[in-house]
C-alpha cells in the first residue's frame, strides 16, 4: 500500500483536502496524523479520507456549484479501485461510476480490476464487479459487457444471475444494436426458477423488448406461480407486464354484457344474438387468484397494480374486491391518496356500485391539501346517485363555506354536475346555487352564474325570476366569465325577460369600451338578438354598440360587428342570409352535458404515469383490446409437471429446494479459485479458461436440479386399475405443509379414470383409524370423466407412527378397501435451524435418543451433494448450514408432536461415513436410520 | 426507472443529488422550484410534474422536498413508495430525517443510495439488509472508526440478500430475548355542528419490535379476529394462514418493524372518547368575534383521556385574540393564524374550558366559515376497538422469550367542523 500511495504524503492531503472543501477539515481532526504513529494506520486512514472528500464532490451539488470539478481527480481516484478496504473500493465504484462518461480513457484502467472479480469465487464480489462493470457508461467496453452478461446469466447464483438481469437494460441503453443478443439473455433468464431473478428479469423484457410477448407463453405459469414471493418492486413489474399478456391473449370475461349495452344502443330486435357461452381460460383465472392475496401488501405500488390488473381483467361482478383496498390507501401520504384518487376517479365512472359503499371515506377534511379535496370531490360526483345525492349534496354545503376559493369553486361545479345528472335535485341545486348568488365573495358568485347558466339552458321557460336576478347581478359582478354568462343568459332567453333585456344592453353600452373581450363579444350577442325580437326598442342601441365594436383595438370584435351588421341590418346588398338571420341566431340550443373530466380515461393502463398525466409518456406500452377469439392456449403448456393447487406461499415450504442450492454456491467456488491463478495470463488462455468454467458450471447446474426434492417424489399405487374396474388411484407425499391443519400429513391423491364411462362422486368412507389417528377427506368429486386425472389433496395425522390408515374409496357403484402407510420419512416436516442452533438441540438429545450407524458410502453415492439429495428424498427434512464440507446436517421435527429430529452424515475417506440420528421419539429414530441407511448404500 | 434523486429544503435550496445513470442537469428543478413557489403551502405542490423532456415526482416530509427525475413511463406509486422508503430509512439510520442530519451522514447517506438502486431500479429495500452492509453509526463506533481507520461498511459477507427470507438477517444473537407488540389504534372522525358524527372509522396498526435469537417462527393470535374488516401485512406474514385460520403466523425481521395494519368493521359503531362543546362567532358590525370552547369525556371505557389538544387554524383576517383557558395553556402564531390549546389530562369533574374575544382586522368582512377544531388526544391501555391480543406461540427456538403487549388508542385525522 506504501508504494502505491508513496508519493502523497498526509500533509500534501491535508492541503488538498482543505484547499477544495473548508468544511472536510472536521473529518480529519480527531486523529492528529503527525501523532499517528503506525504509519499502515496513517495511510489507511489517508485513502479513507481523499475517498469521502472526493465523494463530497461527487454528491454535494454546492461543490460543483462551486465551479470545482471533481472529475479533474479522476486518474488518481481510480487507482485504489484495487484497495483491499472495502469501503475505499466501493466509494471508487460510486466515483468510477459518475465519471466514467466524461474521462472514457481513464476509465479503462479499471476494467481489468472488474474482469478479474467477475471470476472471483465469492458470489458476492461477481455481482458487485459486474453492477459497476456494467453501469460505466463507456462503449469501447461493449463487447467486454456482453460477455460478462452472458456468462453471469448462466452463473451457479441466483444473486449474480439477477445482477445480469439489472445489467441487460443498461447495456441496451448504451448501445441498442446489442438488442438481439440482449434477447437472447433475457429468455434464457426468464426461464430462471428463482423468485431472486423473476422481478429483475421482467423488468429487463420490459426496457428491451417489451414487444416480444411470445417469450412469456413459456413463463407465464411459473410467473404467476412465484409471484407471491417475489420482492415487493419486482411484483408490481411483473404484475403490469401479465395485465398486458392477458389483454393479448384471453377472452374478455364482460364479453357478453358489453355487447348486450351496445346492442341495446342500437336495435333492441336484434339483441338476441347467439351469444356463445363465456368460459375462462384457467390460466387466466390462475393470474386473478395468485394476485389477489397482494391487495393486502403493505406496498401501496403493489396493490395498485394488483387493482389496476382486476380493473382490466377481472368479470364485472369481481371487481369489486379491489375496492376495500384502494380505499386503504387513501389513509397514506398524501402523495400516494393523490396518485389513488386519480384512479379511483376514473374507477368510479365505469363501476360506480364498487366504491358506494366507502362513500364517506372520500368526504373531505378542512386539512387536506387542495388537490386532494378537488379530486375527492371529483369522486363524491361520480358516486352520486338518486338515493345518496341528498347526503352529498348536505356535505356539499359545508365545502361551500370553505376558506379554500378555489375548493369552492369546484364544488359548485360539482353541484352542477350532480343536477344535470340527477332529474330530480334539480330544482333543489339550483335555488341553493341562486342563493350564493348574494355571497360576499365574487369568486363564488362568478362560478355559480356559469354553473346556473349551464342549468338553466335545459328548462328555461320555468326560471325566468332567476334570470330577472342575475340580470340585476350586472352592476355588482366584475369576473368577465360571469358577466359574459349572464349576458348571454339574457340574450338567449330574452322573450322571457322582454322588459329588463333591453335595458340591460343599454347599460352595456355604456360601459363597453371598459369591458373584457369575451364580455365585449357577448354585448354585440346579446344586441343582435333584441335587434331581432324587439327592434323597435333596441334599433338605436345596437347601432351605437355596432358602431363602437367596429372600432374596436380586437380584430376578433371588429370582426364580429362587422358580420352581425350584415346579417341582420337589412340593406340593399345584403344577401340572402338576413331572411335566415332569426333563425340562426335564436336556434334552439342544445343543453351543454356536464361531463367529468376522467371520462374515458380508462384507455390508459390505470395507475400507469400516462394515465395520470393523460398524456402518453415516453416508453408507455399500450393496453391492447381484447382478441375477438382467444389464440392457442397451448403455447402456455410446459412439460415439467406443475406442483397442483398448493404453490410455495411462504420460506417453509420453499426453504429445502433454497437451502441446497446456497449450500452448492460453496462448492462452486473451490473450483472457481482454480482459475484464478490464471487470470494474469493473456487474455487468450483465459477466455478458454471462461469456456471451460462455463462447461463445468452447466453440469453444476443440472446436479443441483436433481437435489429439489419436489421434483421426484415418488407415487405409490393406492388402486390398481384392473381392481378398480378402470379407475387407478395414485398417492405421494406431497411434502406441502397441510393448510387446514398443521398436524396433518398432506396426501396428494391422482385419480385416473380409464374406463370408458364416468365415474361418479368419489369420496372417502368409514375410516378404520388406529386411536388417535385421524383423517381430513378431500372434498367428494362428484364427476370424473372417462380419460381424465384430477388430483386431490387430503390430511392425514398418523399420530408419529408408521400405522397404516385404513379407509373405502367410494365411487357410486362401488367401495374399495385400501390402506395408506408412510414411509417414516414422511411424518416429518423441515425446520429451520443455525448451525450453533443444531449443536445445541444435539447436545440435549444424548444417550438413548441418538442412534449411530457406521456404513460405507454406496459409489454412486460420494460427494456431497449425492449425500444431500438421498437424504432428503428419503426423509422430508432441511439442510442445515455447516461449516465443514465433510459434514452434511440436517433437521426436521415430527409433524403430530412436533419431536425435533436431527440428522448428520460425516464423510471420511473411502466412502466411510458415519450417520447419527437424533430424536426424542426412539421408534422414528430407528426406523428413521434404517431408511437412510438403505438410501445411502443402495 | 429512477434517474436521479434530488433532495430540497424549503427554502429551494437542493443539498444532495445522486445519479443512477447518465448525469440530470439541476436545472430540471427549476420546473419544480417553479410549482414549489406557486403553491400556498409546501403541500399543495403537485406530487408529478411534467417538463419537456423529464416527469419529476416528488415528496413532502420531514419538511423535506425528495425529488426524482423519471424519464420513461413509470407507475407513479412506485417511485412515490420509494422515496417514502429513503426517507424512512434515513429516520432509521439516524433518528431522524432533516436537513443536518443528512448533511452530517452524506458519506452515508451516498453509499445507502448507492445500495438501494440500481440502474433506477430498487435493489435492497429492506431495513435488515441494509444494516448488514452498512452499519448504522453510533457514537462508540463512529469515535473507534476515527481512530483505527476502519469504516461502517460491513467487512463480512452479507448473506441478508441472498436467503429464502430476505427480510431477517441471519446469525442474531440476543442475552435477552424479547417481543413486544404495540396496538396503536387511530379514531378518524368528522363530527358536525351539533356533535353528531359525520363519519368515524378506526384505523389500527399492529407495531412490534422483535429481538429474538436465531429464526424463531411467531404465530400472534387475537381474540376477536371478526373485528378486522381490512389488513394490510409485512411481506413476513404467510397470508394463507391468515385466510384460514385468523392467525398471523411469521417470522419477523430483527428490530422494529410494523407488523400489519387494519381497518376495523364499519358496521361497529365507534365510541368517541370525547365531545365538544364550542360556539365561535363574529358580530356583523363591530371588528370583534367571540371563542367558547369546552372539552369533556364521553366514551372512555373508564380509562383516562390524556394529551388532549385542540388545534384551530383561525381565518386570515384575525388580527389578534385574547382567550383565557380554565387549563391547560395555548400558544398562538400569529403569522400562520394557527392556535394551539394544549389541555393534558382531561378531569371529568372539571372540564377544561377556553374562551375569550377575537378581534378582526378594521374594515375585514366577517369570516364567513368558522374555522374546524382538529382534536389529538391519547388513551393508554385501551384499543377502543375492543381487539385484543390472544396469545403469541413461538416455533423453531427453544429458549423463552419475554412477551408483551401495549394498547393506545389514539385520535387520528379527528376533526369537529363548527
Amino acid at each position: 500500500i506504501s508504494q502505491q500511495r508513496g508519493n502523497v504524503t498526509m500533509k500534501f492531503l491535508r492541503e488538498q483536502v482543505t484547499s477544495i472543501c473548508p468544511g472536510m477539515t472536521s473529518v480529519l481532526s480527531p486523529c492528529d496524523v503527525t501523532t499517528a504513529t503506525s504509519h499502515c494506520v496513517c495511510v489507511c486512514v489517508m485513502s479513507y479520507c481523499w475517498c469521502v472528500t472526493v465523494l463530497y464532490w461527487v454528491c454535494d451539488p454546492q461543490m460543483i456549484a462551486r465551479g470545482k470539478n471533481a472529475s479533474d481527480l479522476f486518474p488518481a481516484v481510480v487507482k485504489n479501485v484495487a484497495c483491499k478496504n472495502i469501503e475505499v473500493k466501493k466509494l471508487v465504484y460510486v466515483y468510477l461510476v459518475r465519471y466514467a462518461e466524461e474521462q472514457q480513457d481513464l476509465a479503462l484502467l479499471s476494467i481489468s480490476t472488474f474482469q478479474r472479480g467477475l471470476k472471483d469465487p465469492n458470489q458476492l464480489i461477481r455481482a458487485s464487479a459486474l453492477r459497476v462493470l456494467s453501469s460505466i457508461r463507456v462503449t469501447i467496453i461493449v463487447p467486454i459487457m456482453m460477455l460478462a452478461i452472458k456468462e453471469a446469466a448462466s452463473d451457479m447464483s441466483p444473486y449474480v444471475r439477477k445482477t445480469a438481469a439489472h445489467a441487460i437494460p443498461k447495456l441496451y441503453s448504451l448501445d441498442p444494436e446489442q438488442k438481439d443478443c440482449l434477447i437472447e439473455v433475457i429468455e434464457k433468464l426468464l426461464a430462471d426458477k428463482t423468485t431472486l431473478v423473476a422481478g429483475s428479469v421482467v423488468m429487463a423484457f420490459e426496457e428491451v423488448c417489451p414487444e416480444r410477448i411470445d417469450l412469456i407463453h413459456k413463463n407465464y405459469r411459473k410467473l404467476c406461480n412465484l409471484l407471491i414471493d417475489v420482492e415487493e418492486w419486482g411484483q408490481v413489474v411483473i404484475i403490469n407486464m401479465l395485465t398486458r399478456y392477458a389483454r393479448t391473449q384471453f377472452l374478455n370475461p364482460n364479453m357478453n354484457e358489453d355487447k348486450e349495452e351496445k346492442e341495446k344502443k342500437k336495435t333492441e330486435a336484434t339483441a338476441i344474438v347467439k351469444r356463445k357461452p363465456y368460459v375462462m381460460d384457467p390460466d387466466h383465472r390462475l393470474l386473478l387468484r395468485n394476485t389477489k392475496p397482494l391487495l393486502q401488501s403493505r406496498n401501496a405500488a403493489v396493490v395498485m397494480a394488483v387493482a389496476q390488473l382486476y380493473f382490466h381483467l377481472a368479470p364485472k361482478a369481481e371487481v369489486g374486491v379491489i375496492a376495500k383496498a384502494l380505499v386503504r390507501l387513501m389513509r397514506s401520504h398524501s402523495e400516494v391518496q393523490y396518485v389513488v384518487l386519480q384512479n379511483v376517479a376514473t374507477m368510479s365512472i365505469k363501476r360506480r356500485g364498487m366504491f358506494e359503499p366507502y362513500l364517506k371515506s372520500f368526504y373531505i377534511r378542512s386539512t387536506d391539501p387542495t388537490q386532494i379535496k378537488v379530486l375527492k370531490l371529483e369522486v363524491l360526483t361520480n358516486l352520486a346517485n338518486e338515493t345518496n345525492i341528498s347526503t352529498i349534496l348536505r356535505e356539499f354545503q359545508t365545502y361551500i363555506k370553505s376558506n379554500d376559493k378555489d375548493f369552492v369553486a369546484a364544488t359548485i361545479q360539482a353541484i352542477g354536475r350532480c343536477a344535470t345528472n340527477i332529474g330530480e335535485v334539480r330544482d333543489t341545486c339550483l335555488n341553493g346555487l341562486v342563493q350564493l348568488l348574494s355571497n360576499r365573495d365574487e369568486l363564488v358568485v362568478a362560478e355559480s352564474v356559469v354553473v346556473i347558466k349551464k342549468l338553466l339552458q335545459m328548462q328555461p321557460e320555468q326560471h325566468s325570476d332567476i334570470i330577472k336576478h342575475m340580470a340585476k347581478l350586472t352592476d355588482n359582478i366584475q369576473v368577465p366569465m360571469a358577466r359574459a354568462s349572464i349576458l348571454w343568459l339574457i340574450g338567449e332567453y330574452c322573450e322571457h325577460v322582454p322588459k329588463i333585456a333591453p335595458d340591460v344592453l343599454r347599460k352595456m353600452a355604456k360601459t363597453f369600451t371598459n369591458e373584457e373581450d369575451i364580455v365585449k363579444l357577448q354585448i354585440i350577442n346579446l344586441a343582435a338578438k333584441l335587434y331581432l325580437t324587439n327592434s323597435k326598442q333596441t334599433k338605436l342601441l345596437t347601432q351605437y354598440v355596432l358602431n363602437l365594436a367596429k372600432y374596436d383595438q380586437n380584430y376578433d370584435i371588429r370582426d364580429r360587428a362587422r358580420f352581425i351588421r350584415q346579417l341582420i341590418v337589412p340593406t340593399d346588398k345584403s344577401g340572402a342570409l338576413s331572411k335566415y338571420a332569426k333563425k340562426l341566431f335564436l336556434a334552439l340550443k342544445p343543453a351543454p352535458v356536464l361531463e367529468s373530466p376522467f371520462k374515458d380515461r380508462d384507455h390508459f393502463q390505470l395507475g400507469s404515469l400516462s394515465h395520470l398525466l393523460n398524456a402518453k409518456a415516453g416508453g408507455y406500452q399500450v393496453l391492447p383490446d381484447w382478441p375477438e377469439a382467444a389464440p392457442d392456449p397451448s403455447v402456455r403448456n410446459v412439460e415439467v409437471k406443475e406442483s397442483v393447487q398448493t404453490y410455495p406461499l411462504h420460506p417453509p415450504a420453499s426453504d429445502t429446494a433454497s437451502g441446497s442450492e446456497s449450500g452448492s454456491g460453496s462448492e462452486e467456488s473451490g473450483s472457481g479459485s482454480e482459475s484464478e491463478e490464471s487470470n494474469e495470463e493473456s487474455e487468450s488462455a483465459s477466455e478458454e479458461d471462461e469456456e471451460e468454467e462455463g462447461k463445468k458450471k452447466k453440469k453444476n447446474v443440472e446436479k443441483i436440479k436433481t437435489i429439489i426434492p419436489s421434483g421426484n417424489l415418488k407415487t405409490y399405487e393406492l388402486l390398481h386399475r384392473i381392481t378398480g374396474e378402470g379407475l387407478s388411484v395414485e398417492y405421494c407425499f406431497s411434502r406441502q405443509p397441510f393448510s387446514p391443519d398443521p398436524h396433518m400429513v398432506a396426501v396428494k391423491i391422482q385419480f385416473t379414470n380409464s374406463a370408458t364411462s364416468e365415474a361418479k362422486s368419489l369420496h372417502v368412507e368409514d375410516a378404520k383409524l388406529q386411536s388417535g389417528m385421524r383423517i381430513k377427506e378431500f372434498p367428494e368429486i362428484e364427476v370424473l370423466p372417462a380419460g381424465e386425472t384430477v388430483s386431490v389433496v387430503m390430511g392425514i395425522d398418523f399420530c408419529d407412527s408408521t400405522q397404516a390408515a385404513n379407509f373405502q374409496l367410494c365411487t357410486h357403484t362401488r367401495k374399495f378397501f385400501v390402506s395408506i402407510q408412510p414411509p417414516v420419512g414422511e411424518l416429518m416436516m423441515p425446520i429451520f435451524m443455525t448451525e450453533n442452533e443444531f449443536k445445541k438441540e444435539q447436545g440435549q438429545l444424548m444417550g438413548m435418543n441418538e442412534i449411530t450407524e457406521k456404513l460405507t458410502l454406496e459409489e454412486k453415492c460420494q460427494g456431497e451433494h449425492a449425500v444431500v439429495q438421498r437424504v432428503t428424498t428419503a426423509a422430508n427434512l432441511s439442510r442445515v448450514p455447516c461449516g465443514s464440507d465433510k459434514e452434511c446436517r440436517f433437521a426436521g421435527k415430527t409433524v403430530t408432536s412436533g419431536s425435533l429430529v436431527l440428522v448428520s452424515v460425516v464423510t471420511k475417506e473411502d466412502g466411510a461415513a458415519q450417520l447419527t440420528v437424533n430424536c426424542e421419539k426412539m421408534v422414528i429414530g430407528t426406523m428413521l436410520v434404517k431408511d437412510i441407511l438403505q438410501a445411502l448404500t443402495q | 426507472m429512477i434517474n436521479s434523486l434530488f433532495l430540497i429544503n424549503p427554502s429551494g435550496e437542493m443539498f444532495l443529488e445522486k445519479h443512477w445513470k447518465s448525469v440530470v442537469s439541476r436545472s430540471v428543478c427549476d420546473y419544480f422550484l417553479e410549482a414549489k413557489e406557486k403553491a400556498l403551502e409546501p403541500e399543495d405542490v403537485p406530487p408529478v410534474i411534467h417538463t419537456p423532456h423529464h416527469y419529476l415526482i416528488s415528496i413532502y416530509r420531514d419538511k423535506l422536498f425528495f425529488l426524482s427525475v423519471i424519464q420513461t413511463e413509470v407507475p407513479p406509486l412506485f417511485v412515490i413508495e420509494f422515496l417514502h422508503r429513503v426517507a424512512e430509512m434515513i429516520q432509521d439510520y439516524f433518528g431522524e430525517c432533516s436537513e443536518t442530519v443528512v448533511k452530517d451522514h452524506m458519506v452515508m447517506v451516498y453509499e445507502l443510495l448507492e445500495e438501494m438502486l440500481d440502474n433506477g431500479f430498487p435493489l435492497a429495500t429492506e431495513s435488515n439488509v441494509l444494516k448488514e452492509m452498512i452499519r448504522p453509526p453510533t457514537i462508540l463506533r463512529s469515535v473507534v472508526n476515527t481512530l483505527t481507520g476502519t469504516s461502517n461498511v460491513g467487512d463480512t459477507l452479507l448473506t441478508g440478500q441472498l436467503s429464502t427470507i430476505p427480510w431477517r438477517r441471519a446469525g442474531v444473537r440476543y442475552t435477552n430475548n424479547e417481543a413486544y407488540f404495540d396496538v396503536v389504534e387511530e379514531i378518524d372522525a368528522i363530527l358536525d355542528q351539533s356533535g353528531t358524527t359525520v363519519f368515524a372509522e378506526i384505523q389500527g396498526v399492529v407495531e412490534a419490535c422483535v429481538k429474538l435469537s436465531g429464526m424463531p417462527d411467531l404465530t400472534l393470535s387475537f381474540m376477536n379476529p371478526r373485528l378486522l374488516d381490512d389488513v394490510s401485512f409485512h411481506p413476513c406474514v404467510r397470508y394463507k394462514l391468515w385466510e384460514s385460520e385468523r392467525v398471523l403466523s411469521f417470522i419477523p425481521p430483527d428490530g422494529n418493524f410494523t407488523l400489519m395494519t387494519y381497518h376495523v368493521n364499519a358496521q361497529n359503531l365507534v365510541a368517541i372518547p370525547v365531545y365538544v362543546k364550542q360556539s365561535i362567532s363574529f358580530f356583523e358590525c363591530g371588528s370583534d368575534g367571540r371563542l367558547d370552547v369546552t372539552v369533556g369525556p364521553k366514551q372512555t371505557m373508564g380509562k383516562t383521556v390524556e394529551g388532549v389538544m385542540v388545534t384551530v387554524h383561525l381565518p386570515k383576517t384575525i388580527l389578534s385574540i385574547n382567550l383565557t383557558a380554565t387549563q391547560g395553556s395555548y400558544t398562538y402564531d400569529n403569522g400562520t393564524k394557527l392556535l394551539v390549546w394544549d389541555i393534558g389530562k382531561l378531569n371529568p369533574q372539571k372540564l377544561p374550558n377556553l374562551r375569550g374575544s377575537l378581534s378582526l382586522q378594521a374594515g375585514a368582512p366577517k369570516p364567513e366559515e368558522n374555522p374546524s377544531l382538529n382534536i389529538d388526544l391519547k388513551i393508554q391501555q385501551l384499543a377502543i376497538s375492543g381487539l385484543k391480543v390472544n396469545r403469541l406461540d413461538m416455533f423453531g427456538e427453544k429458549y423463552k422469550p419475554f412477551k408483551g403487549v401495549k394498547y393506545i388508542t389514539k385520535a387520528g385525522k379527528f376533526q369537529v367542523r363548527t
